[in-house]
């Protein structure tokens, strides 16, 4: 492009080109392949190509090839792409990055993303935005394990259109038939992954044979250079003739005057005066005005960034989802969707996470896997649980019913990032298949005889008393004080340990970090049963994690879970050792030891540490009762009436 | 016939996911802030928001880190830019920085930067409580931003760590963070330099006078012209002051930022200049050549 305009360029002519820039297209794609099939080279060679290195950057470079390169004194392209200095240094590329370049019908937005088993969830980020993708394939080697991994990959997160980038074919003598048996070979495996279009170029990234410019040593390739294909494939953009979607972003309101919904048309087309649906309360208004910063539109279609105002007054919040009345989006708090794994943290079923879904979180679990897919072979595998980079069908219930549709018809509708609660970081992606519907509704009984009137008859109010610490730290000990003062009192009360627990109702769950999520949420469960029977509930469980605890907290209302870190350096547990399990753990008896093989995550917001070092048990089990009275939680209950 | 949608260019694509990411800062923070650095990225990043969160203003203040070095063209259009929107501007100096006298000149453009820049980003981050800052680094500008996520997490401290940051997929942006932790976001990443001045050219948005070139009182320097804003640039031997007709691709602190020879003073023309241009904006950078991989570098302590 630089090339073709003049050093003194007419300003008309200016005018013109700009104009024309004006009025090209994005096209999003994702380059997947490792370093050994040349794909930073391949990306080096379009920026090349295309003009868009500056003097600066290339001088830069050619300092980099003497001190980096892998190809002898040429400049090493690939050197142009690898961006962290760490990554440089081990010569591989292990995150997305992203590269631009244009031409005069396109401008490219490419996701450059790196090719090994282990970065599964980084392709999955290049391709999540991504319109096409252009799959490498070593002409010396063929299809490859990998070559299926990424053929998976981009056809999971729906992109419909692939180019089969045979590179290195300088390498193979320019040869057809090497490049036949490739494009064979890869329709025959790629066949049910539903690619719309499927372009296979062979080419020298390294020469540039079939990038930009038409190889003069392939004679007998009579197809598109990749530059050319890019240019002119048709990517389907008719999103604007689906049902309309707008995911509610921000409420818009400057004054008492105006109430606008402000958000980004996810499909669809609309007009005022058109019909408009909450998906998620049913009530229903008109369009009054499409409002934009440049003037109010007569239409917006999607991907626009508009406000919009209602002739009515209904209540709509982030979150919501304005529809039509038409082909409305489905309603549900559980739905089937495919799952990526993005953490070292595993999944384990029935743990609390945050979803967000367009523009709302909710609280959710996983609550069965259904089964895992092998990235590389496509076969359907069981699991308990999923780590890192591994793919499944999986159920999740959420805690609200939010409106989605299937990710196929609609990415921004179904498409849901998973967030760990507790670290904010972000753990997995998925993608909804479809919602699932409960064989019965089973609703809350809005009963006459409540929580609020049972505690009442009992004079009290009911709490959880969670104690949590290491094995042997005394937490049984103490509880057991604490309830006998509290019957002493006359307050009615109950104790969950392992002992009543384990033996009976959690008897089939075992040690595993799956097993004991598992248990806790049950004893959570029951806990929270005993309170709404107006119990005050004293809980005695290692409950090593903290995801676990907080969920249990969540389940009842604010101030009825009382934290209580019973805390002892694990040296003076294991030399206590009551039940002689500590020296069984360490002598690998023993699987999965809180504190020796498994983890103890200590309480960050308890309300109460028992320090059983310094104080016998006796004064801790006053010190838990003081806090009650001190907080009122052993008054007449006659406040919980309302 | 039927009107239908207006056809979405590419840097209409730009503009609206531009303002989606601006809307979901304002609607999950509790106490954001845009950075404010008076360039053209500045002045897009700005217009962007205007048109986000229209009729409303923008829900948030504009901070600007001020070095105290800084074009005084640059200080007079920011206060001329914040009293015509109205917009709530905070100014932050290193008042340390300034007791020690720290300048370019005697601590070298590292250590200067590092005070005046970095350290003075994070004690305004810090001072305010803010929980996100939105800055205009675009993807295309050096390599290592190429790996930038859109919401770069930084730690208690600020720090950024290029191994630990969130997977970011489609537009679902996770904005959670603890007390003291925040979210660097960057709503024009996917913009380009050539994009940045086409849509100033489109919208017609006002940009610092220096961008056109005009003539300037500069000396050379290692081959590169830097202008003479006021008596604090100590003039080595032999150097005296020319007139020259320059501009500058890029603004920053006026010792450290290189002008160009040049006629353009019209958008067409630098436009036109842009589209010829041999050496990337930031060649005119000098931060970025005191160290390989200093960007990456200035990153993880902290710089934008």
């Amino acid at each position: 492009m630089n090339a073709i305009v003049a050093e003194k360029m007419e300003t008309q002519a200016l005018i013109d080109y700009l104009a024309s820039h004006e009025q090209k297209s994005l096209l999003r794609f994702l380059t997947c392949g490792s370093v050994d099939d040349g794909k930073s080279t391949l990306i080096g060679r379009l920026l090349y190509d295309t003009k868009l290195i500056f003097e600066d950057q290339l001088a830069s470079i050619e300092k980099d090839s003497k001190k980096h390169g892998t190809v002898g004194d040429d400049i090493d392209l690939a050197l142009l792409v690898d961006g962290l200095q760490a990554e440089r240094e081990q010569g591989i590329t292990i995150d997305v990055a992203y590269r631009f370049f244009t031409t005069d019908k396109r401008k490219f937005i490419v996701a450059d993303t790196p090719g090994h088993e282990q970065y599964t969830r980084n392709m999955a980020t290049g391709a999540s935005n991504s319109d096409l993708a252009v799959i490498l394939i070593d002409a010396r080697k063929g299809i490859l394990t990998q070559t299926r991994r990424h053929s998976f990959i981009v056809s999971l997160l729906g992109i419909k259109h692939v180019v089969l980038a045979v590179n290195k074919i300088d390498l193979m003598d320019y040869s057809q038939a090497v490049f036949d048996k490739i494009v064979a070979d890869y329709k025959a495996f790629a066949a049910d992954f539903g690619f719309e279009t499927l372009q296979a170029i062979p080419m020298s990234a390294r020469y540039g044979d079939n990038v930009l410019s038409r190889s003069e040593k392939m004679a007998w390739y009579d197809g598109p250079t990749l530059v050319e294909h890019l240019e002119t494939v048709q990517i389907d953009q008719d999103l604007s003739d689906k049902p309309f979607r707008l995911q509610v972003q921000w409420v818009n309101r400057p004054d008492l005057n105006f109430r606008g919904f402000s958000g980004t048309i996810a499909s669809g087309t609309i007009r005022p005066g058109d019909e408009i649906i909450v998906a998620n309360s049913g009530k229903s208004s008109t369009l009054k005005s499409i409002v934009t910063y440049d003037g109010e539109l007569p239409v917006a279609g999607a991907g626009q960034a508009v406000t919009l105002t209602l002739a009515d007054e209904i209540d709509i919040s982030r979150g919501d989802v304005l529809t039509g009345k038409e082909a409305r989006p489905e309603l549900s708090d559980q739905f089937q969707a495919h799952l990526i794994w993005m953490s070292d943290q595993e999944l384990i079923p029935g743990r609390t996470l945050l979803i967000k879904i367009g523009a709302k979180t909710v609280s959710a679990s996983v609550t069965e896997i259904k089964h895992k897919t092998d990235v590389n072979t496509f076969a359907n595998l069981a699991a308990k649980t999923l780590k890192l980079n591994e793919v499944a069908v999986v159920n999740v219930a959420l805690q609200e019913p939010v409106a989605f549709d299937t990710y196929a018809d609609n990415h921004a509708m179904g498409a849901f990032i998973v967030i760990d609660r507790v670290t904010n970081l972000t753990l997995g992606a998925g993608m909804i298949d479809h919602g699932l519907r409960r064989a019965t509704n089973v609703h809350w009984q809005a009963l006459d005889v409540n929580k609020a009137t049972r505690a009442a008859a009992k004079n009290q109010k009911p709490a959880v008393l969670w104690f949590t610490g290491l094995s042997g730290a005394g937490k049984s000990t103490i509880a057991n004080l604490v309830e006998k003062k509290l019957l002493s009192l006359g307050h009615h009360t109950y104790l969950l340990d392992g002992d009543n627990v384990r033996h009976g109702l959690n008897k089939d769950l075992g040690f595993t970090d799956a097993d004991r999520v598992e248990n806790i949420r049950r004893v959570a469960e029951v806990s929270k049963l005993m309170v709404d029977a107006g119990l005050i509930t004293l809980v005695s469980f290692i409950s090593p994690f903290r995801a676990e605890r907080q969920m249990a907290r969540e389940m009842l209302a604010d101030g009825e879970f009382i934290e209580i870190y019973v805390s002892t350096p694990l040296a003076v547990a294991e030399q206590r050792d009551v039940k002689g399990l500590y020296a069984k753990a360490r002598a690998g008896e023993i699987k999965h030891f809180t504190g020796i093989d498994s983890p103890y995550e200590a309480p960050e917001s308890q309300q109460l540490t028992l320090n059983t070092a310094t104080q016998a048990p006796e004064q801790l089990a006053e010190k838990v009762v003081t806090y009650m009275i001190e907080h009122g939680l052993l008054g007449d209950g006659s406040d919980y009436m309302i | 016939m039927t009107i239908t949608p207006e056809r979405m260019t590419h840097l209409k694509r730009l503009e609206a996911e531009s303002i989606f990411i601006m809307r979901e800062v304002a609607a999950e923070f509790k106490n954001p802030v845009m950075l404010y650095s008076i360039g053209k990225d500045s002045s897009v990043m700005l217009h962007l928001a205007i048109k986000a969160f229209y009729p409303s203003k923008p829900p948030f203040p504009f901070m600007h880190v001020n070095t105290t070095w800084k074009f005084r063209e640059m200080i007079k259009f920011r206060d001329d830019t914040a009293a015509r929107l109205g917009l709530n501007l905070i100014s932050h100096t290193n008042q340390e920085g300034v007791a020690n006298n720290i300048n370019p000149f005697d601590h070298g453009s590292n250590v200067f930067t590092n005070i005046m820049k970095t350290d003075a980003l994070k004690q305004a981050l810090t001072e305010h409580g803010f929980d996100a800052a939105f800055g205009g680094a675009r993807r295309d500008e050096e390599k290592s931003r190429a790996k930038e996520r859109i919401f770069s997490f930084r730690t208690q401290n600020h720090g950024w760590d290029p191994k630990n940051q969130r997977p970011e997929l489609w537009n679902l942006y996770n904005a959670r963070v603890k007390p003291g932790e925040s979210i660097r976001v960057f709503p024009i990443s996917n913009w380009t330099e050539l994009d940045i001045w086409q849509y100033i050219l489109m919208e017609n948005i006002p940009i610092v006078p220096l961008y056109f070139a005009k003539k300037r009182p500069v000396v050379e320097r290692g081959g590169q012209l830097i202008m003479v804003d006021d008596e604090r640039l100590p003039l080595l031997p032999g150097e005296v002051p020319e007139m020259k007709s320059v501009r500058f691709r890029t603004l920053g602190d006026y010792p450290l930022t290189a002008a160009v020879e040049s006629e353009a003073d019209t958008l067409e023309e630098i436009v036109a200049e842009m589209l010829v241009a041999r050496t990337s904006e930031r060649a005119g950078r000098m931060i970025d050549h005191d160290e390989a991989g200093s960007m990456e570098k200035k990153k993880r302590e902290g710089y934008f």
